[in-house]
């Protein structure tokens, strides 16, 4: 047998308090009446969702909102069936990315509204490429969660 | 022009769960190695690197500064570098840029990393902002899940060719791990194992995904004129290649990952490579994931967009394959994060040095290594050849 050794058991606690700024504000006050936002670049023309102040690609300011459709397909997915601590969502919950119509970036949220305890079930219903509409929290605190998820249509 | 540079010499913790020793002594033990094995005093050290992925990783901030002595570092040059996942390689490559520059002659590289101190995961969590991506990604796996779903939609791999190709990588690095003496993950497993293990991050099962490791590499890098000197042998740095993209994880394709099609590129232009998979001897392909191995063989160009699980299945990348990817047993069975590039690096240099042990690929003298990192966002190469 080899030696066991001591431990000690510790943790961090620490409080922030993170800027929004203007544009994460609008977008989550948009979230905040069943609206989602995007914002697009006057050099290449994309609608980036969610809203940002400045287009990746181009590095110029973007200079138009724009109401996005609530609607989609789903580009790809993943589902998660393990537990870390602090996770935010609790598992299992289906991960995706979803191409919202009239939008050029994929929005990352959740697709729900089936079994998710049947992976089965998961696996007959969810496919690429399939419609998803966004399915709205009664309620909404300003938060990306204010979407419970994106159901099948 | 950049000047010549050359490692001389690796040293490897033995990688694992090491409630043994506390942190510094786990550096010190990779540290120690590589003195004793090149013989350089360690007074001769003109600059350390040192690198993890988040400090947070062990709940300590600035993880340099508390390895300093384990580093015997005091007096001298310290830099921090952190990308992440891809942390170990640009740990090699800071230290080849400063010797390349002309302004040191002998850096000392480290990595390491804890991961069974901490909540892994959750810390992975928080290299993405509370805003939005947090919510989504589950850590490291959710994410590369989601990668290599989007990928086996694009190609239309049909699903019983992928679980095989995936389980066939499983088994193989898993056999390789056996090999070497520094892995972590030693286990038998069969493809039926693999294929019906339990679902982590569909289509990741258990046994395609990582272990958490705690480990360290320390590797030296040394200028042509060093070398010379000493009279030593060397895994020569003949190109290095690093690019990402976007932030958000849906700003970019990701099935065809221009981040490591790009990096790779760009190594490959500086080391005169055309054709990969004829010119390599062996790659140390960073792989957390079995399906994600599968994606890099493609946008590194040893095969075709799709074609990989086919060449995967004939044996191609296997042990006595074509182009042996991953001989060391690979990040699938050992990952202390922040140390896994460098192990890359120090993997692909014992190769090309003929020191890799039981797990050398005969005659080898032109190896890639690579790491990646972030939501999907950086990969980093390096190229090591026998030759200057
Ligand atoms: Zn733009």
């Amino acid at each position: 047998m080899t030696k066991e050794y001591k431990t000690i058991k510790t943790e961090l606690r620490l409080p922030y308090e993170l800027a929004y700024g203007a544009t994460w504000t609008r977008f989550f006050e948009g979230m905040q009446e069943k609206k989602i936002y995007g914002t697009k670049c006057p050099k290449c023309g994309k609608v980036l969702v969610p809203a940002r102040s400045f287009c990746p690609k181009c590095f110029v300011d973007t200079d138009k909102w724009v109401e996005v459709s609530q609607e989609g397909k789903l580009t790809a997915w993943s589902y998660t069936n393990y537990r870390y601590f602090g996770q935010p969502v609790d598992p299992p919950f289906i991960g995706a990315l979803i191409r919202l119509d009239g939008t050029d970036v994929d929005l990352l949220h959740l697709v729900g509204g089936i079994d998710l305890k049947n992976f089965d079930e998961v696996k007959r219903t969810i496919k690429n490429g399939m419609k998803v509409k966004a399915v709205w929290s009664d309620e909404r605190k300003g938060h990306i969660l204010d979407i419970r998820y994106f159901e099948p249509v | 022009m950049a000047r010549p540079v050359g490692i001389i010499g690796t040293g490897q913790t033995k990688h694992g769960k090491r409630m043994d020793v506390c942190y510094p002594e786990l550096v010190r033990e990779a540290v120690m190695t590589v003195f004793a094995e090149t013989g350089i005093d360690p007074g001769d050290i003109d600059g350390v690197v040192s690198g993890t992925m988040p400090s947070m990783m062990e709940g300590i901030a600035l993880t340099h500064f508390y390895f300093a002595d384990a580093m015997q570092a005091s007096g001298k040059q310290i830099l921090k570098t952190e990308t992440c996942g891809s942390t170990g390689v640009s740990i090699a490559h800071t230290a080849y840029y400063w010797v390349a520059s002309g302004m040191a002659d002998l850096v000392l590289a480290v990595g390491h990393e804890k991961m069974n101190e901490g909540d892994s995961q959750a810390t992975m969590t928080t290299v993405a902002e509370p805003f939005y991506q947090r919510f989504f990604i589950a850590g490291a796996p959710g994410v590369f899940s989601m990668q290599s779903q989007m990928w086996t939609d694009r190609y239309g791999i049909p699903e019983d060719k992928l679980r095989d190709a995936a389980a066939y990588i499983s088994v193989t690095h898993h056999n390789s791990a056996f090999d070497n003496p520094y892995a972590h993950i030693k286990i038998r497993v069969t493809m039926d194992d693999v294929k019906n293990a339990r679902i982590i991050t569909y289509p990741v099962r258990l046994l395609d995904v990582c272990p958490n490791s705690d480990g360290a590499c320390a590797v030296i890098f040394a200028s042509d004129k060093m070398i010379r000197k000493l009279g030593k042998k060397a895994a020569w740095v003949k190109g290095v290649g690093y690019s990402g993209e976007e932030y958000y994880f849906g700003d970019s394709d990701k099935a065809v990952w221009q981040a490591a099609i790009q990096a790779a590129k760009q190594a490959y232009k500086q080391a005169g490579i055309r054709n990969p998979r004829k010119e390599l001897d062996v790659a140390e392909v960073y792989n957390p994931f079995t399906y994600q191995e599968m994606l890099f063989y493609e946008c590194f160009g040893f095969c075709d967009f799709g074609q990989a699980p086919d060449l995967v299945l004939k044996g191609t990348f296997g042990r006595k394959g074509e182009l042996p990817c991953d001989p060391s047993g690979g990040t699938l069975c050992t990952n202390p994060i922040g140390a896994t590039g460098l192990i890359r690096t120090a993997e692909a240099a014992l190769q090309v040095m003929g020191k890799a042990g039981d797990h050398q690929v005969p005659g080898a003298k032109l190896a890639l290594a690579h790491a990646m990192g972030g939501v999907d966002q950086f990969n980093g190469i390096i190229i090591l050849g026998s030759e200057k």
